[in-house]
């Protein structure tokens, strides 16, 4: 029997996605009997190179976290697009753009601003800033361009798959494997490993009446646990979020940051919480209306906390 | 030879009042600008935010949502939940960078034919002299 060949890969990520793959456990070592792992640079020695000179096609399987946010990302996504049969978005940030995204609400000359120079642990008094090619001694020295726009990973080559989370659930990562390496396939364009309706459909907490008379943040109060944390005030993204995430975020008492993606046939995951969010506040005045959309801290932020590059508008006036 | 720029304002409007008031500004032959393409809806509250921002980010320069007067609703509240879409939608706006200007709720009952053709003027004017809204090319240049 020839063996599945799976190639892992992550562009702008924070590693989360690499330890989801870990957490398969005893699982992996099993999985090893059907696939061969020909490329994953997070655990063993693979340069680009290794997969630069593979031709085309040779991988079964990639599955590709992080989001797009600069040269070197964008190059290695399209290597492994070209180098693959079946690319897979894995992850909040591959999918959505996840949390590298909240970058587009501002922009790269911001950020270089922010990181180089005004951090009170910068000390840079010749004020430099990253620049693609620097001549040196020994030579020129280059590093990727940065991006003043997160993309994910299907606007900038064709993805068969979809994997949301940040990070994706154990049990689904290995459901996912499966189905790819086994079959059947889905239709292409398929979002795998999670649930077809919403977050609130498997949360486990009472609700009575959907009312909001005030906004109160999570640093601000001790939930109770049993019940909705709509109704006691905390924004939950769980009304416009996409279950399959077993409410893990819920059982810890914290409210869903919506980091499985927008709902099948929902087009921006922001406006639909907005929309869910704003129609039950406790208010009929304009000015009572007025106080509450005042008390939401930072729409942008908490509606598309990983959905801002996939999102309708993508980013804010730059 | 350049045309001078004319604003697209998509409209939404509600089918129990203000589509009705529209029609009545029609029916009347009041004068108003051409630039809000009306799109009936059963209720203000069915004009989910999405709609708004897709209306943007597709090319519209504008949108308009109009809706039967608090307490006049056909469906008891629904104009009262788009208030409140609006006003969190409105906060999101200026995270976006996008005047306010250029979303508009007003209250428009089926007799004020006259007050639909004031609004839908003076909203003109206003997204007129704001310019271009042009997002899909701000966010391809911004790359």
């Amino acid at each position: 029997m020839t063996k599945t060949k799976i190639a892992f890969n992550w562009a702008s990520s924070c590693g989360g996605c690499e330890i989801a793959i870990f957490e398969l456990g005893a699982k992996l070592v099993n999985l090893a009997d059907k696939v061969d792992i020909i490329f994953w640079p997070a655990i063993m020695d693979y340069k680009y190179e290794d997969l630069e000179a593979m031709p085309d096609g040779t991988i079964d399987v990639a599955l590709m976290n992080g989001a797009i946010q600069n040269s070197e990302n964008e190059h290695i996504a399209k290597v492994l697009r070209a180098k693959s049969k079946l690319l897979v978005a894995f992850g909040a940030c591959a999918y959505l753009g996840g949390i590298p995204a909240l970058a587009n609400t501002t922009n790269r000359d911001q950020i270089f601003a922010s990181s180089y120079k005004e951090t009170p642990t910068t000390e840079n008094p010749e004020k430099i800033l990253p620049q693609t090619k620097t001549q040196t001694r020994e030579g020129e020295l280059s590093i990727p361009e940065f991006y003043s726009t997160v993309k994910t990973l299907d606007q900038v080559v064709e993805v068969d798959y979809y994997v949301p989370g940040c990070p994706p659930v154990g049990d689904q990562v290995s459901s996912v494997i499966t189905q790819l390496v086994d079959g059947p396939l889905p239709p292409k364009g398929a979002v795998l490993g999670a649930s077809e309706r919403s977050l609130c459909y498997e949360c486990k907490r009472i609700r009575a009446e959907k009312k909001i008379a005030k906004i109160v943040r999570t640093y601000q109060t001790i939930p109770d646990p049993e019940k909705c944390l709509l109704e006691q005030g905390i924004i939950c993204m769980g009304p416009a979020t996409r279950g399959g995430c077993s409410s893990i975020c819920l059982d810890a008492n914290m409210p869903c940051r919506g980091c499985y993606g927008p709902l099948p046939r929902a087009i921006d995951q922001g406006g639909k919480m907005l929309s869910a969010l704003a129609s039950i506040f406790d208010a009929m005045t304009d000015e009572e209306i007025q106080k509450l959309a005042d008390s939401v801290v930072d729409p942008i932020g908490t509606f598309y906390r990983f959905s801002m590059a996939r999102s309708l508008m993508r980013r804010t006036k730059a | 030879m350049a045309t001078a720029f004319e604003p697209k304002i998509v409209g939404f409007l509600c089918r129990w009042c203000s589509y009705a008031g529209a029609d009545l500004a029609g029916t009347n032959r009041m004068k108003y600008p051409s630039n809000v393409s009306a799109i009936r809806v059963n209720c203000s509250g069915r004009i989910d935010p999405t709609l708004v921002l897709k209306a943007l980010s597709l090319g519209a320069d504008g949108v308009l949502i109009a809706g039967c007067h608090p307490g006049d609703c056909h469906y008891t509240n629904g104009n009262i939940k788009t208030l409140r879409r609006f006003k969190l939608l409105q906060k999101m706006l200026d995270q976006y960078g996008i005047d306010r200007k250029r979303v508009r709720l007003e209250w428009v009952s089926a007799a004020e034919g006259e007050k639909y053709a004031q609004v839908v003027r003076s909203m003109t004017d206003e997204v007129r002299t704001l310019g271009p809204l042009n997002w899909k090319t701000k966010v391809e240049l911004a790359a």
